[in-house]
């Protein structure tokens, strides 16, 4: 089994414990500078709520926090070290410039309430990273105040709703594709439109007749990821707006897979009214474990007065401030102006490429995309043959007939070097196996990659034990979830 | 492009291994009406050296060098050097969401630490992962109460920070959820008189913020317990997490919903920044956001995953209890690194730093002017009331490098020329001292010019 693994190797794992459990009285990482005002008496400040207990917070030394974070650190997986294929996700290099520039001191230390003529050089920031956005995906405004994607798509919903409601009456429901990510159905809801399922015809795009049968004068939007999560790109997308824009409908377009796109197509020129972009997927910002994201949203101009407030506007005196009155506006859907860091390093990203680098990232991640799809075909079930674009959608049929099903395989990658690929959707694909390479990945990295799944494919004939049993080599093998679920342990509490 | 791992020659490999001619054949599904046959009109391609000079020449035309008294959700604390040497390591910041939990025990682990201190700081059982900050926190754990309770209308106090005030307006507004607003009395708290007016059987929860917006501290006790003979819930929100140091926890509260921005985060002109809910074990199937539980592995060893996913959209798509996905893991292990690195002492020594400041800086003002509020106590922000206009004051404070308090007449216009001063452990006495003067002599300019008027009058 070793020699057929290239990549990965075993290195040193350290045990580490919980921090609680190093804790001990009169040990600290602190200390504050001496007092420079009286002393006061908190008892008597705060009466009856001064605090005088904090419970089992730990008490550590620095070096114990520092081996801590490390070793921990060294249990996880990470875009450093090495391909993390997961379709949808767009896990590409997080430059370190980056994160640089994000700390110098007059960006990372701006208070979101200092008065705007001393933050003008934050507002140039939005500015130009919102004319770059609004450049790249060809339409007219933007708002760059939603937090994450899904807080895009909620902010999209609200504003699709007002739009409607400014037209004389809001609809009642949102066609989503059965292809959809899950955070699609679940903003609808929260902006309180039904749902309706979106059939895919047989070559695995929006069934356009389908479409037409449903469309009328109920239905707000329709929720489009263009690729969508099979990587196929919609051929009759202006066939999709024209029948939603017959009947008054908007197309809200999830940008989920922008990366497929930039510089090559601009949906705002294929028929999109609004859409979402993910920051933390297609402009680099770091994935960190699951956020922070950031989700601007970018519209035509019927949509504009609709933006969450304030909207940055160019101030009557040459300089950069917000507009807070904004009749129509949605509201507000976060304190303050967004995830500005996030900001800062997706205009770095876009600085560092210029038109010709985001061109050529977009055809580099479809390349690889491709590349793999045609390393793997034959080895592992293509339920739909139609091209596709940035990622590919295989399918665990062929190893299915062992028992071996794709979360198996997805662990056992593990064993190999790599992160395992998307399993969990689209749930048109049982089964699914969705790979996204980005254009990070060298040859070497995909031939690996190739390698590593043709060999999996072949254990499953050989040995599938091998495989229902990974993954091997990990800190801990696979985890009780059923009992983590039926009983939750939510935190750490001292053994009495 | 440096970026990219590939030469022309690999390229061409590539695209000979699949048998095609051009690059441009994989894009023949767009259809050519729609493909971009221009480059888009960005800047060019810029060395790191350049895009490193850009940022601080954007850099250089913001606040540098102010002193500043800032507050109102946005802290300025100081972060230890540790924070950003652990969270630069490539395996937490390139690291996604930890669904595949056997190469991803480290963030596991973390979060699983964090969630208990987060508990134990604010008396809760249970505390989730993070939400993406303390207004969206609040909204979210507003929904939660209508869920538990099936109730609908919400009271929220007017002295909760007034953009959270707007945030949960439009997440309420499709929602059906009416709300109704509790103002403040002469003390700065809640007005309880009030309260118990807008309070009703369709009340699913009261939402108020303690220390409020005002710096001060709220009769969490009165509050739950006009809440809960009504039926509802307490929801409070904290946005200042460094209190917790000093000041009891709302154990009262039957959702707490914090931003913990305070724990280490930067300022960032606003973000990202850290919202967490933490709340009672038996409402923890309506809570949003993602979780980490305890189990163990097919050979007992204790290991770490995501639980209760039934609650989330991937699972549960339109049915789910939030539409929330990707939050802020990155800065929630900022916070629980300051949480250790300050842990059961430090964090108390802090706070009271945070308290002695303010209050020193309060009485201060108070020999020159109106500090407004004094009737209950406050943490570190207070209210300063002025003859002068506050914008006009700060204006004139710039230009000594100093950023006033808050002007509040955006969002409080019957406080009249009112400002919200903030003090922490940064805080210097010097700079109280100046500012305090600075403000005391405009205000004697402004008198004395009031006098010369009247007396011309007469």
């Amino acid at each position: 089994m070793t020699d057929r693994i290239r990549k990965a190797t075993r290195h040193v794992n350290q045990n580490e414990g919980l921090i609680f459990e190093k804790s001990s009285a009169g040990k600290a990482a602190w200390k504050v500078p001496p007092l420079d005002v009286p002393e006061v008496d908190s008892a008597s400040l705060l009466g009856g709520i001064e605090r005088k207990d904090l419970g089992n917070m730990p008490e550590v030394s620095e070096i114990e926090i520092i081996r801590h974070f490390t070793r921990l650190s060294t249990w996880n997986y990470a875009i450093d070290l090495g391909m993390y294929p997961l379709g949808s996700c767009t896990m590409k290099y997080n430059p370190r410039v980056n994160e640089a520039v994000a700390r110098v001191e007059g960006i990372a230390n701006g208070h979101p309430y200092q008065p705007e003529k001393i933050s003008q050089g934050a507002l140039q920031i939005i500015k130009t990273l919102s004319q770059c956005l609004i450049e790249i995906t060809g339409m007219d405004a933007i708002t760059l105040q939603p937090a994450a994607g899904a807080h895009g798509e909620m902010t999209g919903l609200l504003m699709v709703r007002a739009y409607h409601h400014s037209q004389g009456r809001p609809r009642k429901k949102v066609l989503i594709p059965d292809s959809a990510h899950g955070t699609n159905p679940a903003t609808a809801a929260m902006v309180d439109y039904a749902v309706e399922n979106l059939k895919s015809d047989s070559r695995g795009m929006v069934d356009i007749s389908a479409l037409a049968a449903q469309m009328n004068e109920d239905v707000a939007a329709l929720m489009l990821t263009n690729p969508n999560t099979l990587g196929v790109f919609e051929q009759d997308i202006h066939k999709i707006a024209d029948i939603l824009h017959a009947k008054g409908g908007l197309l809200y377009m999830d940008g989920a897979n922008m990366n497929a796109l930039v510089g090559k197509v601009r949906p705002g020129d294929f028929g999109v009214d609004l859409m979402h972009l993910n920051l933390h997927k297609t402009f680099s910002t770091p994935h960190g474990g699951g956020g922070p994201g950031s989700g601007p949203v970018a519209v035509k101009t019927i949509l504009e007065p609709f933006l969450p407030k304030p909207v940055l506007i160019n101030k009557p005196d040459g300089t950069l401030g917000f507009e807070y009155n904004r009749p129509q506006s949605v509201g507000r859907v976060r304190a303050f102006y967004g995830n500005f860091g996030m900001f800062v390093r997706a205009l770095a990203y876009i600085q560092a490429n210029g038109p010709d680098g985001l061109r050529q990232t977009t055809e580099d991640a479809v390349l690889n995309a491709n590349y793999i799809r045609k390393g793997l075909e034959g080895t592992y079930e293509l339920p739909y043959a139609t091209p596709t674009m940035h990622e590919v959608v295989f399918s665990d049929k062929l190893q299915a007939k062992k028992g071996v099903r794709t979360m198996d395989i997805a662990k056992r990658l593990i064993d190999y070097g790599f992160h395992p690929y998307t399993t969990a959707f689209p749930l048109i694909v049982p089964g699914a196996m969705m790979i996204e390479p980005t254009e990070s990945e060298s040859i070497e990295e995909l031939d690996f990659f190739v390698e590593a799944m043709k060999s999996i494919a072949d254990e499953v004939e050989e040995n599938p034990q091998t495989v229902l049993d990974a993954p091997h080599s990990t800190r801990v093998s696979r985890l009780d979830e059923t009992a983590a679920a039926r009983k939750p342990v939510l935190r750490w509490k001292p053994v009495v | 492009m440096r970026y990219l791992p590939k030469s022309p020659a690999d390229r061409e490999a590539m695209l000979k291994a699949m048998g095609l001619r051009s690059v441009d054949d994989l894009f023949a599904p767009i259809p050519a009406e729609y493909r971009l046959n221009r480059d888009l009109k960005i800047p060019r391609q810029m060395a790191e050296s350049e895009i490193v000079d850009y940022f601080r020449q954007r850099s250089r035309e913001n606040a540098e060098g102010y002193v500043s008294f800032l507050g109102a959700g946005a802290y300025s604390h100081y972060r230890p050097v540790i924070i950003d040497s652990l969270i630069s390591r490539g395996e937490f910041l390139t690291a996604y969401t930890p669904y595949q939990a056997e190469i991803s025990q480290g963030t596991l682990q973390s979060i699983f630490e964090f969630q208990t201190m987060i508990s134990e700081l604010t008396g809760m059982e249970v505390a989730n992962a993070s939400m993406y900050d303390g207004s969206t926190a609040a909204a979210e754990a507003v929904m939660m109460a209508v869920r538990l309770t099936g109730r609908r209308s919400v009271v929220l106090a007017r002295s909760l920070h007034p953009e959270y005030r707007e945030v949960l307006a439009t997440y309420a507004t499709h929602q059906g959820m009416p709300l109704s607003v509790a103002g403040f009395g002469e003390n700065g708290r809640v007005n309880l008189a009030e309260l118990e007016k807008s309070i009703s059987a369709e009340t699913a929860c009261v939402l108020i913020q303690s220390p409020n917006f005002f710096g001060t501290l709220e009769d969490v006790a009165a509050v739950a317990d006009i809440a809960h003979r009504n039926g509802a819930l307490l929801v409070v929100s904290i946005a200042e997490a460094v209190s917790l140091g000093i000041v009891e926890p709302p154990r009262e509260a039957d959702i707490i919903a914090m931003e913990a921005q305070s724990f280490g985060v930067p300022l960032g002109f606003g973000g990202p920044y850290c919202g967490v809910i933490a709340t009672r074990e038996k409402f923890v199937r309506q809570m949003p956001g993602r979780l980490v539980g305890q189990t163990v592995d097919k050979h007992g060893k204790r290991g770490f995953v995501l639980t209760l996913a039934t609650r989330e959209q991937h699972i549960r798509r339109e049915k789910a209890t939030s539409n929330i996905c990707t939050n802020q893991a990155l800065v929630a292990l900022m916070v629980n690194i300051f949480m250790t690195v300050y842990g059961k002492v430090g964090l108390k020594e802090l706070a009271k730093q945070n308290l002695a400041k303010a209050a020193y800086a309060a009485a201060q003002f108070g020999k020159q002017g109106e500090v407004l509020f004094g009737g209950a106590p406050r943490f570190n922000e207070f209210v300063v009331r002025t003859s002068e206009d506050a914008y006009a004051i700060n204006n004139r404070l710039l230009g000594h490098k100093v950023i006033g308090g808050l002007p509040l007449k955006k969002f409080y216009p019957e406080l009249g020329n009112a400002a919200l001063w903030c003090c922490t452990e940064l805080t210097t006495r010097s700079s109280i001292d100046t500012a305090v003067g600075l403000v005391a002599e405009s205000e004697r300019s402004v008198q004395s010019a009031k006098q010369e008027t009247e007396e011309m009058v007469r």
